[in-house]
């Protein structure tokens, strides 16, 4: 194949693979660096994915379903919030929970709006947009989720906000002693991990594709948190992990075009692997913050 | 007797929690029957109907039990060390993987031989994935959930990978090879359904980790760090150990799962593309069970009527499948928020509490 076609199709499908676990991963991080573990991202992005896709096809507007998502998102990550901050749920069960309760409610609503087998009819999706050199168009939740990382890294690095998001991560007590409601703060964290992670799902069902299938994010959610800690809970990092991650799905697609014979799933495992050796320490050591999975009581 | 007494409102005490967990689940689980506009007393009939309505349907949900039961172990027993091993999915999967190729590498053997093999083959296998994250846990101070998910991805795609290059049926069929004859349980205890003894096997290691964990001193060790890290190492128990040996013991009770669920329903390495959800079900159980071997055991039962029964319900009564899922995602969200019941619980007037 031609090599400008090539490298096209790479930077396509890196990008395509990159997006709904970029704005995932950022999801993840909000809610860990505010010391509540969300392992739910899975659950919420299928919420989300669905939520984008009835919304679309009821208004017919990418951008009404877009909000239906973030809406639903916000209500399962409310969920999560609940239980995590005030009921002091084990946070990671909460989130398994949440991840069948996603797959599970989005089944249902499937089967009883649509009946067809797993699959939702064709809605409009989010249009393609900008005529970039060698690539083309691109679909306008990869923009959205360029825009969505570099705000974040403000939020979080450049402001009193982040600053004091960070500190109930890290040490809450402090963080409470000098006048930071921890709480407040941890519903911010958990809140924008359901935003994002719906906006996630809302970029498959309505941006890569132009509809829902009965578990589409295919565990896109557990790569997001890999990603996550990979960019060592950083925004920038996020994304360039997510770019790292997408590269290597890239290549194994482009390795099946060109009939080269690497078994794909050594490009599948890639990123788990390269996690797994950065939370070794092998490759830089990843370190998550301090208070994070332990719910903090305020003291009377 | 004062004492025995305290004993059964301790076990009392235990079941509050999961009980109202359970209730609470399949309340939710009428509003959504509802909402199909089904009848919820129909609906559970069916499902009550389908798990104890004739001999083979009780023995076919004994079936889908003995894996959970497995699973759930392994959860429980790595909760009571504090360890939250969300990777049994994976463990089970590479203990399927080396299950399926000692039966088939191994199948000159008697049986006497190769069926404690094949097992042996998943044991060490699980153990050995589940040691990584132990391990990482251990000595690199690597979260073990975030770990354990990797892994899984990984075994999942490592296991398609070995199987698909270096161990596929050489006629075509998908999946690994058949294992021999000889390596395989026998079913049908029950005439009509595929139960098989791997029951009376996890019923046996059911007791033999009550024995572990209650009778015994590394046991008693790992339950101590479980409880609380700092004191037991204070007192002399090494914490970095008995994460370890926590893991290792866990990974071998999922490895079992894989080699048992290999040896009595599939008799191969089956191509699959996801999880077998073993793993997922496995953490409701051990929280419903309250992570006691003997509550595993009740808990597998309830998972497994419902999965099972939820399947007939969709072809009798009509209702989605997916409110079982649901209704198992409400379960454990209830029980993982112990706090309202016990915030329920406070709200009662002092006194009285003190006079309980």
């Amino acid at each position: 194949m031609d090599i400008v076609v090539l490298f096209s199709a790479l930077v396509t499908a890196t990008l395509r693979y990159a997006t709904p676990l970029m704005l995932a991963g950022l999801g993840g991080m909000f809610a860990e660096r505010s010391g509540i573990i969300n392992i739910g991202l899975e659950g919420t992005m299928m919420v989300g994915a669905w939520a984008a896709v009835y919304g679309s096809f009821l208004s017919g507007s990418p951008w009404v379903g877009l909000l239906c998502a973030i809406v639903a998102g916000l209500v399962v990550a409310a969920m999560h919030a609940v239980a995590s901050i005030h009921w002091r749920a084990n946070q990671v069960v909460s989130g398994t929970a949440i991840n069948l309760l996603g797959a599970g409610l989005t089944e249902f609503a499937m089967s009883k709006i649509w009946e067809q087998a797993g699959q939702s009819p064709r809605v409009t999706a989010m249009p393609e947009v900008v005529n970039l050199p060698i690539v083309g168009k691109l679909n306008l939740f990869i923009y959205i989720a360029f825009l969505l990382v570099l705000i974040s890294q403000i939020a979080l690095w450049k402001t009193p906000w982040g600053l004091r998001l960070r500190a109930c991560g890290e040490h809450p007590l402090a963080a409470d002693t000098v006048g930071i409601n921890v709480i407040k703060m941890r519903w911010y964290g958990t809140l924008l991990s359901g935003f994002f992670a719906a906006v996630a799902g809302a970029s498959l069902s309505i941006g890569m594709v132009s509809r829902f299938t009965n578990g589409m994010t295919s565990g896109r959610g557990f790569i997001a948190l890999a990603a996550m800690i990979f960019g060592k809970w950083s925004p920038g990092g996020v994304m360039l992990a997510c770019l790292f991650f997408g590269l290597s799905d890239g290549l194994a697609t482009i390795c099946q075009i060109e009939g080269i014979r690497i078994a794909p799933e050594f490009f599948n495992m890639a990123p788990y692997v390269i996690t797994i050796l950065a939370l070794a320490g092998v490759v830089g050591r990843s370190t998550p913050p301090a208070a994070e999975g332990i719910p903090y009581e305020k003291a009377h | 007797m004062p004492k025995a007494g305290k004993a059964l409102r301790d076990f009392l005490g235990e079941l509050t929690v999961p009980l109202l967990a359970i209730v609470a689940g399949l309340l939710v689980g009428v509003i959504f029957i509802l909402i199909a506009g089904k009848n919820p007393i129909a609906a559970y009939g069916a499902l009550l109907e389908s798990v104890i309505g004739a001999p083979h349907k009780v023995g076919e949900t004994l079936v889908s039990t003995v894996p959970l039961i497995f699973s759930g172990l392994a959860i429980a027993l790595a909760f009571r060390c504090g360890l939250f091993n969300i990777g049994v999915e994976g463990q089970l999967m590479v203990g399927s993987l080396a299950t399926a190729w000692a039966g088939v590498v191994f199948g000159g053997l008697p049986w006497y031989l190769l069926m404690p093999l094949c097992i042996l083959f998943g044991v060490v296998t699980g153990a050995a994935w589940a040691g990584i994250s132990g391990l990482l846990k251990a000595y690199r101070g690597v979260h073990e959930v975030i770990n354990s998910i990797m892994l899984n991805y990984t075994a999942l795609f490592l296991t398609h990978y070995l199987m698909t290059e270096h161990f596929r049926d050489a006629t075509g069929k998908a999946g690994s090879p058949p294992m021999a004859e000889a390596a395989l349980f026998a079913q049908g205890l029950i005439p009509g359904s595929r139960l098989h003894a791997g029951l009376f096997l996890a019923l046996f290691v059911a007791f033999l980790a009550w024995v572990f964990l209650w009778k015994t001193p590394w046991g008693y060790e790992i339950r101590a760090v479980g409880f609380a890290p700092g004191a037991a190492e204070y007192g002399g128990i090494s914490v970095k150990w008995n994460i370890v040996l926590a893991m290792l013991i866990s990974g071998a009770l999922a490895g079992m799962a894989g080699a048992v669920q290999t040896m009595a329903i599939s008799g191969k390495f089956p191509d699959q593309s996801s999880f077998s959800g073993y793993g997922l079900d496995g953490i409701a159980v051990a929280l419903v069970g309250r992570n006691h071997p003997g509550g595993v055991v009740l808990a597998a039962l309830l998972f497994a009527a419902l999965d099972y029964g939820g399947r007939n319900m969709q072809a009798v009564a009509e209702v989605p499948k997916a409110v079982i899922m649901v209704v198992q995602g409400a379960i454990i969200f209830f029980v993982a928020a112990e706090g309202i019941w016990r915030m329920m619980k406070n709200r009662k007037p002092k006194a009285e509490v003190k006079t309980a």
